[in-house]
């Protein structure tokens, strides 16, 4: 582990020991009460989710086409975080949603498409699991794949049935709200960059302890 | 170019050849729809009459659940004999090789809409001769969509372990835009007073999800097929 690792490791621990603090400093909302809060781990997991699929779709198609073995491990760290922020988000969400909307799930654009890029990550892990030998070429084009599909998805889901707070809340926050946002946001990026340095360089000496094993095999 | 067409019309032609002699994944293929579409019937005909407004998810369902199986067969008679291997050896471009499995699978996988859609038009009294130039329109572009994505996931993973399950796995979310395009331009068509411009709306969509992802294949193919 790299002093950088544990740095952010560090903070990023102490900023979530000290974010019910700062979330409950947060104002009431006049409507939702204190069922809004959930928001601030809610909205973060969810940008992480997002971050983690970009990356591992970056990371997949460089490692298609410019054949950087590298980017592999990183692509892998990526979806393993998006799959794991993906569930947070979705957890978070209904949970909000209940009190907010009165039913668990509604069927929107949003959390529809989020769901279905949250499955192709599932699938994507489920195939480097189950795949066997060379599974990681095909997770890669899974991900590529993916990664182009996330448009039409939303899309589609988007005239098929459309409630979901529409992105232009976040400026419009009162300062108040913004400061626990913005720092619930930092954590969570902290702890997203640590794991997912930590993640890749595991993958990296996983497959470097893979191909020695193999090498001393055929030696 | 003309050696790209050559080559992939001889993939269609060696498919074509392998398929008539043996009618190996026409005949199962087409069973299985037609008795998934009547296990549909039992579920969603209720005292002889069918539900309002399902006959359109049941054809595409029927549509990918059949696609799913033919895709599965056809490489894994590939895999079997190792031709695909020896298909991967020759001195052709792999883009063409992509695309004459591409066009065997979309001849088969029209051959069992041919008759997938008078038994659903029959079973579930769906409209399919009111606007059967769209629904043709429709049903041509979903296919197209379902199965450039699906032609080269199954050709992927022909080298991997527990390929059978994966196959629906990674194919099913990947296609949900074609599922609900296909579904709700259909219905659109099926409903009491159809609605065209929204049938439209669909097709465009599909016709723009297939550009997209069969370009991406064609791309893709190459590099994610070298080992």
């Amino acid at each position: 582990m790299t002093t950088a690792v544990k740095a952010q490791l560090g903070i990023a621990a102490l900023m979530f020991a000290a974010s019910p603090w700062v979330i409950n400093a947060a104002p009431h909302e006049a409507t939702m009460g204190l069922v809004y809060k959930i928001y601030f781990y809610h909205m973060p997991s969810a940008w992480m989710f997002m971050l983690g699929a970009i990356v591992a779709g970056v990371a997949s198609a460089r490692f298609l086409f410019a054949k950087r073995q590298a980017s592999d491990a990183t692509a892998v760290a990526a979806a393993e975080l998006a799959v794991v922020f993906g569930l947070l988000a979705l957890v978070t969400g209904p949970l909000w949603a209940r009190k907010a909307w009165g039913v668990w799930w509604v069927w929107d654009a949003r959390l529809t498409s989020s769901l279905m890029l949250f499955l192709i990550f599932v699938a994507y892990l489920l195939l480097r699991q189950f795949g066997g030998p060379g599974s990681e070429k095909l997770s890669a084009g899974l991900a590529l794949f993916g990664m182009a599909n996330v448009p039409f998805i939303y899309v589609s889901v988007n005239y098929w049935r459309t409630l979901h707070p529409k992105t232009s809340v976040v400026p419009t926050l009162p300062v108040e709200m913004g400061i626990p946002l913005w720092f619930c946001v930092t954590a969570f990026l902290l702890l997203f960059l640590a794991l997912l340095s930590l993640r890749a360089t595991l993958e990296r000496h996983r497959a470097r302890i893979d191909a020695l094993y193999l090498s001393h095999d055929e030696a | 170019m003309s050696a790209f067409l050559r080559v992939a019309a001889l993939v269609v032609r060696k498919d074509l050849t392998v398929e008539v002699r043996s009618l190996e994944v026409v005949s199962t293929t087409l069973f299985f729809a037609v008795t998934v579409v009547l296990i549909f019937a039992f579920g969603f005909v209720k005292e002889g009459v069918p539900m309002d407004g399902v006959a359109a998810a049941i054809l595409w369902i029927t549509v990918a659940f059949s696609g799913t199986l033919a895709l599965g067969r056809t490489f894994e008679r590939e895999r079997q004999a190792d031709t695909l291997r020896a298909l991967m050896l020759a001195p052709a471009d792999r883009p063409a090789l992509y695309a004459g499995k591409l066009v065997g699978m979309l001849l088969l996988m029209a051959l069992v809409e041919l008759i997938l859609v008078p038994l659903v038009g029959l079973l579930f009294q769906a409209p399919i001769f009111r606007a059967p130039f769209r629904l043709a329109g429709l049903l041509a572009a979903g296919t197209l969509g379902f199965a450039a994505i699906g032609t080269l996931f199954a050709a992927m993973l022909v080298r991997a372990r527990s390929r059978d399950v994966l196959l629906p796995v990674l194919l099913y979310p990947m296609t949900v835009p074609v599922m609900i395009a296909g579904v709700r331009g259909t219905a659109a068509l099926f409903q009491p007073q159809p609605d065209a411009g929204m049938a439209q709306f669909w097709f465009a969509l599909l016709v723009f999800f297939d550009v997209v992802f069969v370009t991406l294949a064609l791309w893709t193919f190459e590099p994610l097929m070298t080992d």
